[in-house]
């Protein structure tokens, strides 16, 4: 079947439809991995979103049981070049396109995916709609797509209950903002005693929950809208328990403790991105996924000094509080997709939490 | 960290010739690191003995030595140049190896020689067989079960103890020499006896076979900090076994999900961390196709082939950085030449998909066996980008210019449906068509899959093209249809093949469809930046990103595509040249090419670069987009000639000699009636068609007869024939092929060759030298020894071949470079050949005469005039040294080509000799070739044709003068007992024992002079004994004129008085 997508500016592409056939109004945004489909459409940040993928051969090893991120894809579009009509992997359950069908995702193929990639990256990104309609009205599809933005998608994807997932070692509040499967398995990996909160729960809490720490997990969305939760998370800033934030988790401490968020004009989607560690001299290749981003400027040397720094734009990729236990970044040393190269991370963490218990860190 | 300011100059070692395994790429990597080296203010010094290279340019490097690349020759270049550092890792494995054994004698350290980049100890722990695999279990990487052994008994001792089959692989070989997959005792000794004696330190690795898995591999690169990044992931298509520089690679990987890419991925980065390499590196992996085992089969802990084609698939300069981090920066402090903005410290992204195709030498060696195993065949590769698997896939075949335009082979056709299913069990160049063949049959992919071990996406990807030919078999397309197969890459002339159309038909239905190809940039990074490279690949699609000048002042400049024997590197450095001097003189320049280890195919080289095949459609799409004001077509080699007539069909001017020159050339009736009109005597000869034509043509002239084809490359499917009997056979080799041009039937004259190269404007030519060729005629021009400047010929002679090649020239209408072949016969001057081109021998006697070649022929075809170019016109005066060009062949390589020298070449490369005297130039060329040249107390071998045996008694003598020991087969030893000349008896194979084979067997003969015999059965036996002589690395001539110089260089020249020569000094 035909299908047309249309992008705010007016430009259209003429495809073919794959996966569902409903019509679907999202924000554009491209991501440059050239595997790892299957986690993307999974990530709950992408939740409101429809996701562009500039590799031109998707869905080539299809989709299997064990690589989902979250419980299901949050993409609401996916649009590709050539979608391929049968999987080929020894893990492989269904095609991909059987999956966007079961879960309700519109997508187009066969469009020059590059051109669109470049007036998102031109023009920033920007609103789009998918139809198969054949004739449809351009005008009116442009009025709604201007009124739509990304909202409230965090209550969306965040857990609805409390889980407990015992392990032996440290006793760590996870804040589900829409985070991804890999987060909670990277810490099981460290033997983390892991409680997974809905995206509202108080501070006080966790708090009074006995944690030894906290980490801040990605999500979709403006920090900006998150109000309420900022206002928990600057809570758990000020009691000073070991904390450790990643991509939105780490927008939100950042407004937290007074610095700003803005939105780039095309974000950073891909597996490609050079992130370097100032303490350790290196830089490491990063799984990225974040439209906004921390203004390094508003950032108040007394209460954060940067500790990442991205080597393409020279962006805020991370933040080292002053005087509390508290890291962050905007990068995922969670990958899946992307390398895993900043794993380390999560070991860091686990030596923070370590240090705060011997009472020797507080710096 | 920044640069290491203790260092002022570098030396980088070259890759010497080209042979299979190492070819053009590190020419392409050398020159972008003596670039790179000279951005940051290095002083240069280059040693590489391979003169058709860019890197041995004086612009290129500050001091050039075309030396022997040998420990004796660079002892001797240090201690003279005194550089503060070497740079081991751009010169493949000849530069890797010569550096690591520089530094083991311990030269480097008693001149203070630094060697950058990856320590010696790193680059030891990745190329020492059980070094590497206890490094590896060091950090829990699998091996494949393996065991280093120096003994044939213990190869099978351990191969009892794992089973059989098991892959041998030699230490220290090129391209995998002598290596190979044995399945039962009697294979595994043969293989393991060959590859003992063929590794420099007397070692193979017996291993656990693992064929069948996916190959998969990561092109990595490592700074002194420590950043790691991966550039590049590759598939093969073809599964473990093939080695992969004969397999189809395709960039990026296409069958692994997330979670096996970064397994392997964080696999090659702990790897590369492991063993602290400090620049690029090749990492290769075979991966289980149903699980996550995986294993290391090897890692290059240098620049490669894989880099340079990784190089091109992504748009990231490898060598470039690789030379920057050598000298200290780290990743992030190197600019990003692709964005302008960013660092080198990033992976690229691509947003397409890049096709390698290895060109394979089957062509020429029609006879040869053409299985595909662990021993590497190919002579070069092409590259294709895509947006689909498709297109890349088939724009990579039209580059191979086999004239195949699709998987479509009529041979294959022929065949019934069980033999193609037979034939999916050969592992071999054509396995891609049998598989397109195989379901268009019919057979399913599951079943190809269950053969071939292909994986099912790669047979699905072929099964849509099949399925798109059905649908074009049945009549002219309508729009969508059209638009349809022009995206998947299906040429206008296979569509037109497909519904019965012609080229032209469907280029006007595309027209009036409005279906044309787009351009997309190659900006490793999928659009995400901004980028600024001029680097093009098409499409059909939406955008085209190429956005054409209106420069009035614009030329394009056609490539060479891939390297072939007949048609090598030289031509690369004619283009690259080219491009400079259009440069210099304010033109645009536009490069199409598709080869990924050339220099022309940097984004830097011209202004504007399209990675695309070179076949009439490709070319006038760009032509059509870029609107250049003309073309040069003359140094592509034959692969721009032969689109001269598109391009003048097109309208477009073609600067210098005009397509019609080109093919008065080619055209026997209208070059005969050109050399009548200048009075240049020729052979008498005939131009025919049919077999019948051929004979009566050769009884009419008197045998011995050459025969070719024209419009060919290095004498392909050229033979001299003795009899009716030798011209049938070669005419049934030559119709194999379908022939569009007459072959040529002429009278061989044996005497004397000589070869000039000359530059004409209209009126004047400029002849920077004669070449004299030591072998007589009837051994390819390309496969002879050559000598600058000459030794026997007379003036009255060089003055004839001056007015003969001015003459011609001006009556063939050239108009920038011709090459003409001359023999001195009986005291007379005879045409061979002329071609108006560049040649073979260009970049050589350009270096050795100083005379800017290329850069004159490009003024002149653009109007200049050779009077004004300051270096004069008829001869240019002789050079007071020698220069000895010495082909290089690789028939280690091909197990089954016969080595015996003709008039089709054989050769894949060359290497130059250069000193103040001929025997000394002599000796520089055979030791630069390799060859050990024989002395006293050697042992040799005469077994000569009745033709030869005076000539041989001579060269015998000689040899007894210098103390070798001779022996001699029945016929040649009866010869020489006769004529009073001792040598010891030797049988003949099958004549009782001892024999020659178990002379050779037995490791004690140096040399053998065995020259061909047209007898039938004793052809065969030659043929045997030249075969055991390379696999036991013997050298083994079979020209007397090629003895009689290994004599001169031994009898005349000094070894241990060679003394390396500057050339950017000598013509100052």
């Amino acid at each position: 079947m035909k299908a047309t997508l249309i992008l705010e500016n007016g430009i259209e592409f003429q495809g073919e439809s794959i996966g569902s056939t409903d019509q679907v109004v999202c924000e554009m945004v491209f991501n440059t991995s050239m595997v790892g489909y299957q986690e993307i459409l999974t990530d709950p940040s992408y939740a409101g979103q429809g996701v562009v993928m500039t590799y031109p051969l998707i869905g080539n090893y299809g989709i299997n049981e064990e690589d989902d991120e979250s419980i299901h894809p949050w993409a609401k579009a996916l649009i590709v070049r050539h979608l391929a009509p049968r999987g080929s992997n020894f893990r492989c359950t269904c095609t991909l396109n059987d999956y966007l069908i079961r879960n309700g995702i519109t997508g187009i193929q066969d469009i020059d995916t590059r051109y669109l990639t470049r007036i998102l990256r031109k023009e920033g990104v920007m609103n789009g709609v998918i139809t198969c309609q054949e004739n449809y009205d351009k005008d009116a599809l442009i009025a709604q797509m201007k009124q739509y933005r990304v909202q409230g998608t965090v209550e969306q994807v965040s857990a609805k209950e409390v889980t407990h997932i015992p392990g032996e070692g440290w006793k760590v509040a996870l804040y589900d903002f829409g985070e991804k499967r890999n987060m909670t398995k990277r810490l099981m990996h460290y033997g983390c005693d892991l409680t997974i909160f809905p995206a509202h729960t108080p501070a006080q809490v966790v708090l009074d929950g006995g944690f030894d720490a906290v980490m801040l997990s990605n999500g979709p969305g403006d920090p900006a809208d998150c109000q309420e939760i900022i206002q928990e998370v600057r809570k758990l800033y000020e009691a000073g328990i070991p904390t450790f934030a990643v991509c939105l988790g780490h927008q939100l401490m950042a407004l937290a403790t007074g610095a700003k968020t803005y939105k780039m004009p095309f974000g950073h989607r891909g597996a490609n991105h050079p992130v370097k560690d100032l303490r350790r001299g290196r830089c490491f290749i990063t799984s990225q996924n974040h439209g906004y981003v921390v203004d390094g400027d508003s950032v108040d040397p007394a209460v954060a000094a940067v500790s990442h720094v991205n080597v393409n734009d020279g962006s805020v990729e991370g933040l080292k509080y002053v005087g509390k236990p508290v890291f962050t970044v905007q990068f995922h040393p969670e990958a899946s997709p992307g390398p895993v190269d900043t794993d380390y991370l999560f070991a860091d963490f686990m030596e923070l939490i370590h240090q705060c218990k011997e009472g020797k860190e507080n710096a | 960290m920044p640069k290491d300011t203790s260092i002022k100059k570098v030396l980088v070692i070259g890759s010497g010739p080209i042979v299979i395994g190492q070819a053009a790429e590190f020419d392409y990597a050398g020159t972008q690191a003596c670039r790179s080296l000279k951005e940051e203010g290095m002083e240069v010094v280059l040693v590489n003995s391979n003169p058709a290279t860019i890197m041995t340019d004086k612009d290129v490097a500050d001091h050039v030595y075309i030396e022997p690349l040998n420990i004796f020759s660079l002892h001797a270049i240090i201690e003279k140049e005194r550089p503060d550092a070497l740079l081991p890792t751009l010169g493949g494995q000849i530069g890797l190896n010569l550096a690591m054994a520089l530094y083991e004698d311990g030269t480097l350290d008693k001149f203070g020689v630094k060697l950058l980049g990856t320590s010696a100890e790193s680059i030891r722990k990745a190329e020492d067989r059980q070094g590497f695999k206890d490094t590896m279990e060091a950090i829990h990487q699998p091996c494949i079960t393996s065991k280093v052994v120096n003994d044939t008994q213990d190869a099978v001792d351990f191969t009892n103890s794992i089973g059989y089959p098991v892959i041998v692989r030699p230490a220290y070989t090129l391209g995998g020499t002598g290596g190979g997959i044995a399945y039962d005792e009697g294979m595994l000794r043969e293989i393991c006896d060959r590859g003992l004696s063929l590794s420099r330190v007397h070692e193979v690795l017996i291993e656990r076979c693992i064929s069948g898995w996916k190959e998969i591999e990561f092109e990595v690169m490592r700074d002194s900090a420590g950043n790691v990044i991966t550039i590049c992931s590759m598939e093969n298509l073809d599964p473990v076994g093939v080695h992969t520089g004969d397999s189809i690679v395709i960039a990026p990987t296409q069958t692994l999900a997330n979670k096996e890419f970064q397994m392997l991925r964080t696999a090659a980065l702990d790897i590369i961390s492991a063993l602290e390499i400090e620049g690029g590196c090749n990492v290769q992996f075979a991966l289980h196709p149903e699980s996550y085992e995986y294993a290391v089969i090897e890692v290059n802990p240098r620049v490669s082939r894989s880099s340079a084609l990784a190089s091109k698939a992504t748009g990231y300069p490898i060598a470039k950085v690789a030379a920057k981090i050598a000298l200290g920066y780290t990743l992030d402090e190197i600019p990003n030449a692709v964005t302008g903005k960013t660092t080198a410290c990033f992976e690229p992204t691509i947003d397409y998909c890049v096709m390698k195709l290895p060109r394979l030498p089957f062509d020429k060696f029609t006879h040869a066996s053409r299985t595909l195993g662990t021993q590497m065949k190919a002579t070069g590769e092409v590259m294709a980008i895509g947006n689909s698997f498709d297109n890349a896939l088939l724009k990579a075949v039209r580059s191979l210019e086999l004239n195949v335009h699709s998987l479509r082979l009529p041979k294959l056709q022929a065949m019934s449906t069980k033999q193609i299913w037979d034939k999916l069990f050969d592992v071999d160049d054509e396995r891609i068509f049998v598989v397109a063949e195989a379901m268009r049959r019919g057979i399913t992919p599951e079943e190809i899959h269950r053969i071939t071990k292909i994986d099912i996406w790669f047979i699905d990807r072929l099964g849509t093209m099949v399925k798109l030919e059905n649908k074009l078999s049945e009549g002219m397309p309508d729009a969508k249809t059209l638009r349809f197969a022009k995206e998947v890459g299906f040429a206008d002339s296979f569509i037109a093949e497909l519904c019965g159309s012609t080229r032209v038909e469907i280029r006007e239905l595309r027209r009036k469809y409005g279906i044309q190809p787009t351009y997309k940039m190659v900006d490793t990074c999928a659009a995400e930046f901004d980028a600024q490279t001029p680097y093009y690949y098409s499409t059909y699609d939406v955008e085209n990103e190429s956005v054409p000048t209106d420069n009035p002042k614009k030329v394009l400049v056609l490539g060479s595509g891939p390297i072939r024997i007949g048609q090598g590197i030289e031509f690369d450095y004619c283009s690259v040249h080219s491009v400079w001097a259009l440069k210099r003189l304010g033109y645009e320049t536009i490069i199409i090419n598709n080869n990924p280890e050339t220099v022309s195919t940097d984004f830097d080289i011209a202004d504007r670069l399209y990675f695309e095949p070179l076949t009439p459609e490709d070319v006038e799409h760009i032509v059509e987009l870029e609107k250049p004001c003309g073309a040069v077509v003359q140094f592509g080699g034959q692969t721009a000639i032969k689109l001269a007539k598109t391009l003048a069909d097109m309208g477009l001017p073609i600067l210098g000699t005009s397509a019609d020159g080109v093919d008065a050339a080619e055209d026997r009736e209208r070059f005969d009636e050109i050399l009548n009109q200048c009075g240049i005597p020729r052979a008498a000869g005939h131009t025919i068609f049919t077999t019948e034509e051929a004979i009566a043509a050769a009884n009419e002239v008197g045998y011995p007869v050459l025969v070719r084809p024209s419009y060919v490359l290095g004498g392909q499917g050229m033979e001299i024939a003795y009899n009716d009997d030798n011209i049938r056979d070669f005419m049934s080799i030559i119709n194999q092929t379908e022939q569009e041009h007459p072959i040529l039937v002429d009278k061989y004259l044996m005497g004397k060759e000589v070869e000039v190269d000359g530059v004409f404007d209209g009126e004047d030519i400029l002849i920077p030298g004669i070449m004299e060729h030591v072998e007589r005629a009837g051994i390819h021009s390309g496969d002879s020894i050559s000598v600058y400047p000459t030794l026997n010929v007379s003036e009255q002679h060089k003055q004839t071949i001056l007015r003969y090649t001015r003459d011609l020239a001006r009556h063939l209408g050239v108009i920038g470079l011709i090459n003409v072949q001359f023999i001195i016969y009986q005291d007379q001057v005879y045409i061979i050949e002329a071609n108006p081109r560049s040649s073979r021998t260009i970049p050589y006697i350009s270096k050795v005469t100083g005379v800017p070649i290329i850069d004159l022929a490009t003024r002149v075809m653009l109007g200049a005039k050779l009077k004004d170019l300051g270096y004069g016109v008829d001869l240019y005066p002789e050079a007071s040294y020698y220069a000895v060009k010495m082909p290089v062949f690789s028939f280690e390589k091909l197990t089954d080509v016969d080595t015996n020298l003709g008039p089709e070449m054989k050769s894949t490369g060359e290497c130059l000799g250069f000193a103040d005297t001929y025997p000394q130039a002599l000796l520089k060329a055979f030791k630069g070739a390799n060859m050990k040249v024989p002395g006293k107390g050697s042992r040799v071998i005469l077994t000569v044709k009745d033709q030869d045996k005076e000539e041989a008694a001579q060269l015998a003598r000689e040899m007894l003068e210098l103390g070798m020991d001779l022996y001699a087969t029945r016929g040649t030893h009866a010869y020489l007992r006769e004529q009073g000349i001792s040598a010891g008896f030797v049988h003949r194979l099958g004549a009782g024992h001892p024999n020659i084979e178990d002379m050779i067997g037995s490791g004690v003969v140096d040399m053998i002079l065995n020259t061909p015999t047209r007898n039938q059965h004793q052809a065969g036996d030659g043929r045997k004994i030249r075969r055991m002589a390379v696999e036991h690395s013997v050298l083994c001539l079979t020209s007397t004129d090629t003895c009689r110089a290994i004599l001169t260089a031994r009898k005349e020249g000094h070894s241990e008085q060679i003394v390396p020569i500057d050339i950017t000094k000598i013509n100052q």
